[in-house]
C-alpha cells in the first residue's frame, strides 16, 4: 500500500510535458524559488491538474466500487445509474440550448462556473428520479436497468439538441464530453476536493455495510442490517463522487468500472475496509498514468483523456475476462 | 422426554401465511399452530410450493405475516427490530452468497456483524465465536478457500458456519440439503441435530428428505393442503399423517420401514 503510494508520487512528479523544466528543478520549484514562468506552470497549471488527477481517478474508482458491491454486479459503474448522462444533459441543455437565454445570462452561463452547475444539477437531477423509482422498487437489478434507461433517455434529447444546434455549440459540447483536467483553478479544485472528501466520508461509514451486502440483499437484512437506509447512502455517496467529479472534469469513462476488477487482481480479500482505500489508490495512479500519456510528453499536443481511459479501460476488461472467465466481485 | 417442561421459544397462534399482492392478500396457508420447545431439530415437509420456505421465512421476519401472531421468546415478533431478531435468530437460505470471492473465514466473520463496532472489526471474542463456528461445522481447513472453489457440500456446511457464528439462540434453515448426494444430506442433517444437542440451539429446516427427517427431527411440521400437524415424527406416522402428503395414486407411505415406497 505504502509502495503504491510512492509510485503514484513519483508519476505525479514525472509529469513532465508541455514545456520541459527538470526534474531537480520541479521538485525545488514546489518548494519555491528559480525560474518564475516555470513556477507559474507548476503550480497554477501542473500541480492543480495532478491533484485533480488523483481527485478523479480515486472517486470515480471508489464509485465504481460502491456500486458494484450495491448492485452486487460486476457490470455496474458509477455512470450506469445515468449519473453521466444527467450531466451531459445539463451541459447540453446550457451549450446547445444557450441561444434561448440570450445576450448576458448566456454569456455568463457559458463561463466554466455555468457548465459545473449545468453539469452538477443535471446529475442531480438524474439522481433523484433514480432514488424516487429506487424506493418504489425493491429489485436492485430493476434499479440497474431503470439507470440504464434514463440513460438512453437523456442521450436521446441530447441528440435531439445536437441535430438543432450550430456547429460551434457542437463543438464546444464536444470539447466538454471529451473531459479534461486541467484548466482547475484553485478554487474549483477547493470546491472538488471538499465533494471528494465528503463523498468518501460517507463511504467510509458504510464500510461495513458494504462487507454484509456481499452476501446478498437477504442475508443483510436477517443480519440487521437497514436496507433502504444503506442504499440511499451508497447512492448519495456515489452522486457526490462521480456528480462532482464529472462536473469538474467531464464524463470520465471507465475507470470506475475497470479499477475494482483490477484491484482485486492483487487484493485478494473482500473486505472493504481493505478494498476501499486500495480501489482509491489504484484508481489515482491509473489516473496519473491516463493523464501522463493524454499529454503525450514533450510535445504540445494533449489528447482528450476520456479517449484515454476508454482506450485502456476498455482492453483491461477484456483482458482480466478472457484471463479468468469470469468476473468476480 | 418430558418435553412439556422444556421452554417455548417460538410459538405461532392462528398463523396465515402467503404474500401480498397489489394490496390483496395471497394466502398459501393458514390456522397455523405450533410450539416450538427450546434445543429440538424441527423438520419441515410438505410438497413443492405447499408454503415451506413461506413459513420460514415468515418466521424470520422476511416477509410480512398476512393474520395471527408470532410469539418468539414470550415477545411479539413485529416488536423486534431488525437489529435485535439478528442477535437471536440466523438462517440459511437457499441463495449462494453474493460475492463468490469472499474466502470462507470472511464468509463466517460476517456472522459476527450483529456485535460488531461500525467498522466491523473483530475482537478476540468475535474470533472465538468463529473458530467455534469453523471446527464445529469441520470447515477449518477451507478457512483460506475462495467460495467459488468450494463443492455444494462444503458450501452449505460454511454457510451453516456462518449462521453459528451469529451465535443465535434460533436457526432457520431453507432446504440445507437441495443439491447434495445422500451422504450429504445426511451428514448436513446430522450435523444439526448434533448442534441442538451440543449447543442447545433451537433449528428449524425445511427439506424434501422426508425419510431422513423422521428418522432424525426430534419434531415435524408437516404441511398439507388442508392443515399443518407438529409432532414427533413416531405420532405423525401413528396418525397417518404422512399418508396425506402427497396423492396416493402414486406413492405411499409404509409405516413400518418409516418410508415412501412407489406404488407399482
Amino acid at each position: 500500500m505504502g509502495l503504491a503510494l510512492i509510485v503514484c508520487f513519483i508519476i505525479n512528479i514525472s509529469l513532465g510535458s508541455v514545456s520541459i523544466p527538470f526534474k531537480d528543478v520541479l521538485s525545488s520549484l514546489i518548494g519555491s524559488n528559480t525560474k518564475e514562468s516555470w513556477n507559474y506552470i507548476i503550480v497554477d497549471y501542473r500541480l492543480p491538474k495532478s491533484l485533480t488527477a488523483i481527485i478523479a481517478g480515486g472517486g470515480l474508482a471508489v464509485a465504481g466500487l460502491l456500486m458494484q458491491t450495491l448492485f452486487r454486479n460486476p457490470l455496474a459503474g458509477p455512470f450506469v445509474l445515468g449519473l453521466s448522462s444527467g450531466a451531459s444533459l445539463g451541459v447540453a441543455i446550457l451549450i446547445l440550448g444557450a441561444s434561448t437565454f440570450g445576450g448576458a445570462v448566456g454569456g455568463f452561463l457559458l463561463h466554466s462556473w455555468g457548465l459545473v452547475f449545468a453539469s452538477a444539477l443535471g446529475s442531480f437531477l438524474v439522481l433523484l428520479a433514480v432514488m424516487a423509482v429506487a424506493l418504489r422498487v425493491k429489485d436492485t437489478m430493476a434499479i440497474l436497468i431503470i439507470g440504464l434507461m434514463f440513460g438512453s433517455v437523456t442521450g436521446a434529447v441530447v441528440s435531439v439538441l445536437s441535430y438543432f444546434s450550430d456547429a460551434e455549440q457542437l463543438q464546444q459540447y464536444i470539447f466538454w464530453s471529451f473531459g479534461s483536467l486541467g484548466n482547475m483553478s484553485w478554487l474549483s479544485l477547493f470546491i472538488l476536493s471538499t465533494s471528494f472528501i465528503i463523498g468518501i466520508l460517507i463511504s467510509i461509514t458504510c464500510i461495513k455495510s458494504l462487507n454484509i451486502l456481499l452476501l446478498g440483499e437477504n442475508y443483510a437484512k436477517s443480519m440487521g442490517l437497514n436496507f433502504k437506509r444503506t442504499t440511499f447512502l451508497i447512492i448519495l455517496a456515489t452522486s457526490i463522487l462521480a456528480g462532482g467529479i464529472t462536473a469538474f472534469a467531464g464524463p470520465i469513462a471507465f475507470i470506475g468500472l475497470a479499477v475494482p476488477h483490477l484491484t482485486r487482481q492483487f487484493i485478494t480479500t473482500s473486505n472493504h475496509k481493505i478494498l476501499l482505500p486500495a480501489v482509491l489508490l489504484c484508481g489515482s495512479i491509473l489516473m496519473l498514468i491516463c493523464d501522463t500519456i493524454a499529454q503525450i510528453p514533450f510535445s504540445e499536443y494533449t489528447l482528450p483523456i476520456n479517449a484515454i481511459t476508454s482506450l485502456f479501460g476498455a482492453p483491461i476488461v477484456i483482458w482480466l475476462l478472457v484471463r479468468k472467465r469470469k468476473l468476480l466481485f | 422426554m418430558n418435553s412439556e417442561n422444556k421452554n417455548i421459544v417460538l410459538n405461532t397462534k392462528d398463523l396465515s401465511i402467503g404474500y401480498l399482492k397489489r394490496k390483496s392478500k395471497i394466502v398459501i396457508s393458514e390456522q397455523i399452530n405450533v410450539s416450538v420447545e427450546e434445543g429440538i431439530l424441527v423438520g419441515i415437509v410438505g410438497t413443492n410450493g405447499i408454503g415451506k420456505s413461506t413459513l420460514l421465512r415468515t418466521l424470520g421476519k422476511m416477509q410480512p405475516l398476512l393474520n395471527g401472531d408470532v410469539i418468539f421468546k414470550n415477545k411479539n415478533i413485529l416488536d423486534y427490530s431488525p437489529s435485535d431478531l439478528a442477535d437471536v435468530m440466523s438462517i440459511v437460505l437457499t441463495e449462494a452468497p453474493a460475492s463468490q470471492n469472499l474466502t470462507v473465514l470472511e464468509l463466517v466473520s460476517l456472522g459476527r456483524q450483529p456485535y460488531t463496532n461500525w467498522l466491523g472489526t473483530l475482537n478476540e471474542e468475535d474470533k472465538g465465536s468463529i473458530l467455534h463456528a469453523l471446527q464445529l461445522t469441520d470447515t477449518e481447513k477451507l478457512k483460506n478457500k475462495k467460495c467459488f472453489e468450494l463443492s455444494d457440500g462444503q458450501k452449505q456446511r460454511v454457510m451453516i458456519a456462518r449462521a453459528l457464528a451469529q451465535d443465535t439462540e434460533v436457526i432457520l434453515l431453507d432446504e440445507p440439503t437441495t443439491h447434495l448426494d445422500l451422504y450429504h444430506r445426511a451428514y448436513i442433517l446430522k450435523l444439526l441435530k448434533k448442534l441442538t444437542q451440543e449447543t442447545g440451539k433451537t433449528i428449524l429446516y425445511s427439506t424434501h428428505e422426508i425419510d431422513l427427517a423422521i428418522q432424525l427431527s426430534d419434531k415435524m411440521i408437516v404441511m398439507t393442503p388442508e392443515n399443518v400437524h407438529y409432532d414427533t415424527p413416531e405420532n405423525l406416522i401413528e396418525s397417518n399423517c404422512f399418508k396425506s402428503l402427497f396423492p396416493d395414486n402414486m406413492i405411499e407411505f409404509d409405516t413400518t420401514s418409516k418410508s415412501f415406497k412407489v406404488i407399482k
